[in-house]
């Protein structure tokens, strides 16, 4: 389980890496924490020909907490996050979900959604807060042999970012340097429940439920998203199940039930998929409550 | 097709030691074929077992996950860094023999550093904070119960407690 | 002897070395000029080899050589040994080094390539393009007893071994009985798992043309002969050196691994050191695994619960390969009967060839199996008749006088299978009384109130420990009264180092800082067998004893013909012997090593003393007695008539979750005999190590392959080895029943922990929640999937 050889690039800049990115295109990967790739080096599941590491790009490690949103910089690593004062209880809560802290003392958050595992926290995180991943890439200009060294970002929707498992829009030659979570509205709640076999593993199924009130609080809105039942990170509409309601007289479980009934697992070695189906009612019950609950103190 | 070859400069243990290795040398291989620090383990190189953990400029992190020249310029600290400042065992070490936190010892030196850095953080842990702590690392012999006693006695002769 | 050290929980003296990162494992040995082996392996369960072509591989640079089967010659192409023959086992088959013609599992080795680094050899291992003839392949034991396809050609029905043991008319005896139960018991596949993988490394000294191999092996002596065997070369041209094993559990018993043989194979070809230190993926595809058994019971009983027949058939899958014969299942079938008195017993197995991983022991070795067939069956017994699951037990238990006990059967030593000591009743009523079984009816009704589920759950279990045939140990004080011991028999974490010094110190009455203990080293001693089935302090400590025992004998003569007094006034405290109530007639252990060793030439300063013109007097004499030997030092055995008996009982209390299924072990508790205990805290560790073992084949482990032979969970990510969040405190209570056949009056503890593991949980969950519980390990989406067909 040695990683096969590659030849390493360590650019001091975005400019410098997006060149590389735009020479290497299919055969470049770029390496930020690791903690996704380097086990699939080992094991030789993927052999990039150029790896583009980004740790010395310094610039790209910040987390702007604003008023709108909670900007990740590609460098930061999930434990940098989760310290954030500034960061919703939402991010802090499924980063900390994230492996160990071994692990999360080096993987960053960006990678990890631009990784684009069905069974990782932030991607879902990232889908249920109707986020977005800011990609740059090297502008090319007619004629000439080299990219320029002008900066072209585009922004793509959580909704639109995933597109399979380990699939993400991202082209080989654009490099992810932005996440951006969206602060949820006021009176909102959140919560992130997962069911996993050891602590720490990926889960059997994440469950995020973000639940929205009026002024009276009633329930005027909820989402929830999951991990481990899809392709990608499956959003769900609750708000059918509970709107219109005080929150006090919610009935979760009808969320669970209309959730369980949106998604569609698959069987693998750790559950069937009716369990995990199961799992989606269960636990989009119980963070719906404890979202509810975080909204009426919110609220 | 001889592949190129990188410098790699780092603290270990507050030593500068360096090495020319290729691009792809995991830093756990670094550690224990190019420097001979052999007490840092290799038990899964996937980053699941936690044996290869070290300290990254303070901060538990896979050896087997990273490359060496990622880290080039870093201070790592590895489980033969872990001894009191007389040579003597340290007080994690010293703690895994008092209370027979260890068997075979193949997975002892990723639970010493990871330990280490937390009571840093952390020197006054409760029992169930004290198993949290190792949470992330695989031990096949002990059942974790005198590694959680572990935790505990380490802290306290940390605290300049003997007894 | 005086029992200053035995029965002491000291510090184990291996420690300070490992704690520091100073220990030496397999892959920590690096010298100059040596090579890294990587493997080609078999991507295939079943599959005919047509090519091989190595070009691709002749690129890389730092390649120096590559290996098929083609190159072997002589014993090397032939099939690895059958270790342990059986006359059951009618159609052994054992792996050639390198594949010859035909795969018969995925991760079998098909090439062998050795480069200057291993990350090198991986990149040729990568370049090499076999092509195969793919072929069905036998997955299960269904597929396996319906043979529509065979894993060798020539075994026709995939039975490697058959095997009938009776005591009594036990079909007879269940006809008769007025009550009758039949069960299906099913536990899944799993792997010993130590967090080091194998390895081996070996250098070829030609100017004396002797060969130093160091492996992670379980039996150092055995690995030894069988290279001896295998290279051709003189037994004494060959050392087998253990360094610190990271962990065994069993699969490292096994030997010679193909690997084992070829690595100093190729050193001795290239003249150069070679060494391969298997990955994790290898170690997941290529070394053993076990566990894998269906078990078809019927029993009869009277009104009581008492047992008057027992019959169970089973099916064992051993995997492409039968090195280790029949001892997994044969050690299922004897052990299986427990504490209890069965009426009749009948058991039959078949072992069954499947194209997967060979199966060898595990800890626990079929006994987690036989124990969860058998408790089971206790429980069921006790549900058919609405009685309390341990009265049924106790009511079944053979007796404390009713020892020896002789349960008819002929166990894995091939000796009758005879119990030596144990007090069953009084180890369950202690196990009761810790888990607080009497009050948990209680516990669990307000539970119920509360909408929670909780169980409680109790296993009994008899291990059979110290298997021989022997194990021997040298002992030897130096003219510096430091104690050096030598056993041969080899060390994977178990403290031996600490208890084999405190049972050496005690009979020679020195510090246990002066004694130096050496396992697994054929260099310090060549004859021993290995460790394995709880043997280690048995055989080993037992031989120690011996040993000591032996030079303690003599450093009493040769004291008492110094001082000039009656050996039999002597006594050794601190290193010093002295006489008995008079403490200045004294003479240091040390000086009597010197006295004990007639010199010639004083090559130091304490030699002087033992010169020819220094000692005087007995010039009629020889200076070494015609029944003596120089040196104060002896060699002693240990070799028991038969195993000798350890005992247990788990309790466990679970909760469920009513939703999601989730099963959280609250309690853990231990009621454990293996006699007298030589350090407290190393047996403790062994219990708390076997249980963690335990709850992960009962709640995570399981080795997964799909239809076609891929094994499905080959990482660390998907075979869930619990961590400390899934491991619960465990609760110890010791009984100290002596074992009547050996002078330390010790039994084994190596293994218990893990034994009734599957039994207790299983037995906790069915009590949670009402629902039968036949297969393990059970995980949360089965048991919601089992409440789902209970509700249908």
């Amino acid at each position: 389980m040695k990683p096969p050889p590659f030849v390493y690039h360590r650019p001091a800049s975005v400019v410098a890496a997006l060149a590389t990115l735009a020479e290497a295109g299919e055969d470049g990967k770029v390496l930020a924490g690791g903690q996704s790739l380097v086990p699939l080096l080992n094991m030789r599941l993927t052999q990039p020909g150029h790896l583009v590491d980004i740790n010395r790009i310094r610039e790209l490690s910040y987390v702007d907490a604003g008023s709108d949103a909670v900007r990740v910089g590609a460098l930061t690593r999930h434990a940098e996050l989760a310290r954030h004062p500034g960061v919703p209880a939402l991010l802090r809560e499924a980063t900390g979900c994230v492996a160990h802290p071994a692990i999360r003392n080096r993987g960053t958050t960006v990678g990890s959604i631009v990784h684009a595992d069905p069974a990782a926290e932030l991607p879902a995180v990232l889908a249920l807060l109707r986020g977005s991943v800011t990609l740059a890439s090297a502008a090319a200009r007619p004629g000439r042999a080299r990219p320029d060294q002008e900066i072209v970002r585009r922004s793509v929707a959580a909704a639109d970012f995933f597109l399979g498992p380990l699939t993400s829009a991202v082209r080989p030659d654009e490099l992810a340097v932005e996440a951006v979570f969206p602060r949820p509205a006021p009176r909102s709640g959140t919560a992130w429940l997962e069911l996993s076999r050891r602590k720490g593993d990926f889960a059997l199924c994440g469950t995020g439920v973000l639940v929205t009130l009026d002024e009276d609080r009633r329930v005027t809105g909820a989402t929830g998203a999951y991990t481990g039942v899809g392709p990608v990170p499956v959003l769900v509409e609750l708000t059918e199940a509970v709107a219109g309601r005080p929150v006090d007289a919610v009935d979760w479980d009808r969320a669970g039930t209309l959730a369980a009934g949106a998604v569609a697992p698959e069987d693998d070695i750790h559950a069937t998929a009716a369990y995990r189906r199961q799992l989606v009612r269960v636990l989009s019950a119980r963070a719906g409550a404890a979202a509810a609950r975080m909204a009426v103190a919110d609220g | 097709m001889a592949e190129p070859m990188h410098e790699v400069a780092l603290t270990v243990n507050g030593v500068p030691r360096g090495a020319a290795v290729p691009a792809r040398r995991l830093l756990s291989d670094f550690l224990r074929h190019d420097l001979g620090l052999t007490g840092t383990h290799v038990g899964c190189e996937h980053g699941v077992c936690g044996a290869c953990t070290v300290l990254l400029d303070g901060e538990p992190v896979r050896s087997c996950l990273l490359f060496a020249v990622t880290v080039d310029g870093a201070e790592v600290t590895t489980v033969e860094g872990c001894r009191s400042a007389d040579g003597g065992l340290g007080p994690v070490q010293q703690a895994f023999q008092d209370c027979h936190g260890l068997q075979c010892g193949f997975c002892t030196p990723g639970f010493i550093t990871t330990v280490t850095a937390y009571l840093r953080e952390n020197p006054d842990p409760d029992q169930e904070q004290a198993r949290d702590a190792i949470g992330g690392n695989l031990c096949r012999c002990t059942g974790y119960q005198n590694i959680v006693a572990s935790v505990l006695r380490a802290a306290q002769l940390q605290r300049g407690g003997a007894g | 002897m005086t029992t200053k050290l035995f029965g002491e929980p000291i510090p184990r003296r291996e420690d300070p070395r490992l704690v520091a990162g100073a220990g030496r494992y397999l892959d920590d040995i690096d010298e100059p000029g040596q090579l890294a082996a990587a493997f080609v392996r078999s991507p295939h369960a079943h599959a005919s080899i047509v090519d091989i072509d190595v070009t691709g591989a002749l690129e890389v640079d730092g390649l120096v050589a590559v290996y098929t089967y083609e190159d072997l010659a002589g014993p090397l192409a032939q099939p690895l040994p059958l270790l342990i023959p059986h006359p059951s086992l009618r159609a052994a088959r054992t792996p050639y080094p390198l594949a010859k013609d035909r795969v018969r599992h995925v991760g079998e080795a098909v090439a062998m390539v050795v480069a200057t680094d291993r990350y090198l050899a991986e990149d040729a291992a990568q370049r090499i393009r076999v092509t195969y003839q793919p072929l069905p392949p036998v997955v299960g034991l269904d597929a396996a007893s319906k043979a529509g396809h065979l894993v060798h050609e020539d075994v026709p029905d995939n039975v490697s071994a058959h095997l009938v043991q009776e005591v009594g008319d036990a079909a007879a005896a269940i006809a008769a009985a007025p009550h009758r139960l039949h069960l299906e018991l099913h536990i899944e596949r799993s792997a010993s798992m130590p967090m080091e993988g194998r390895g081996v490394h070996a250098r070829w000294d030609e100017t004396d043309r002797s060969l130093r191999v160091y492996s992670s092996t379980q039996t150092s002596t055995s690995l030894r002969f069988a290279l001896a065997a295998k290279l051709d070369l003189p037994v004494d041209r060959v050392e087998v050196v253990t360094p610190d094993v990271g962990g065994g559990f069993g699969v490292k018993i096994v030997h010679p691994w193909p690997e084992e043989v070829l690595v100093p194979w190729a050193a001795i070809r290239l003249r150069r050191p070679v060494k391969w230190a298997e990955d994790r993926r290898e170690h997941f595809i290529s070394s053993a695994h076990e566990r894998g058994q269906q078990h078809s019971v019927d029993v009869g009983f009277d009104d009581d619960g008492r047992l008057l027949g027992l019959s169970v058939k089973f099916l064992h899958d051993n995997g492409a390969y039968t090195p280790y014969g029949i001892i997994v299942p044969q050690v299922t079938s004897t052990q299986l009967p427990g504490p209890y008195r069965l009426g009749a017993y009948r058991v039959e197995f078949h072992s069954l060839y499947t194209n997967t991983v060979q199966v060898t022991p595990y800890r626990g070795a079929g006994r987690p199996h036989g124990v969860f067939v058998m408790e089971r069956t206790m429980d069921a017994i006790a549900a058919a008749l609405g009685l309390d699951r341990t009265v049924v037990r106790e009511r079944n238990f053979i007796q404390p006088e009713q020892m020896p006990y002789d349960q008819g059967l002929i166990f894995q030593d091939g000796r009758p299978l005879v119990y030596d000591s144990g007090d069953y009743p009084a180890a369950l009523r202690l196990a009761k009384k810790l888990v607080g079984w009497d009050e948990f009816t209680a516990v669990r009704e307000q539970a119920r109130a509360q909408g929670r589920r909780v169980g409680i759950g109790i296993a009994c279990y008899v291990e059979g420990t110290g298997v021989g045939p022997y194990e021997g140990a040298y002992v030897r004080v130096e003219t510096t009264g430091k104690v050096v011991v030598a056993t041969g028999l080899t060390t994977q974490g178990q403290g031996h180092e600490t208890v084999f010094a405190q049972i050496a110190a005690d009979q020679l009455g020195v510090p246990v800082e002066n004694v130096n203990v050496v396992t697994g080293d054929t260099r310090r001693f060549a004859f021993a067998v290995g460790t394995f089935a709880s043997r280690a302090a048995v055989m080993s400590g037992n031989a120690v004893a011996a040993a000591a025992g032996k030079v303690r004998a003599k450093a009493l003569r040769i004291a008492g013909e110094a001082l000039e007094v009656d050996p039999a006034d002597l006594s050794i405290v601190d290193g010093v012997v002295s006489v008995k109530g008079t403490p200045q007639a004294a003479i240091p252990l040390a000086s009597v090593a010197v006295l004990a060793n007639p010199l010639r030439y004083a090559f130091d300063e304490q030699a002087k003393q033992a010169t020819q013109f220094a000692v005087g007097g007995g010039i009629h004499r020889p200076p070494v007695a015609e029944d003596d030997e120089p040196g104060l030092a002896a060699t002693g055995y240990y070799s028991p008539v038969r195993s000798t008996f350890a005992n247990g009982v788990h309790a466990a209390v679970v909760e469920t979750d009513p939703e999601t299924a989730e099963i959280r072990i609250l309690r853990y508790c231990v009621v454990h005999d293996c006699g007298r205990l030589i350090n407290p805290r190393i047996v403790q560790g062994q219990v708390h190590g076997g249980v963690a073992q335990g709850v992960g084949g009962a709640l995570y482990e399981r080795i997964v392959y799909d239809e076609h032979g891929q094994l499905l969970n080959a990482s660390y990510m998907d075979f869930l080895i619990p961590y400390a969040s899934e491991v619960p405190a465990i609760e110890i209570d010791h009984l100290q029943t002596p074992s009547p056949l050996n002078p330390l009056g010790i039994k084994g503890a190596g293994e218990a922990g893990v034994i009734p593991g599957a039994a207790v949980l299983a037995a906790a969950i069915e009590d949670a929640e009402g629902i039968p519980v036949h297969r393990m390990p059970i995980c949360p989406s089965e048991l919601w999937e089992l409440r789902n067909a209970d509700h249908r």
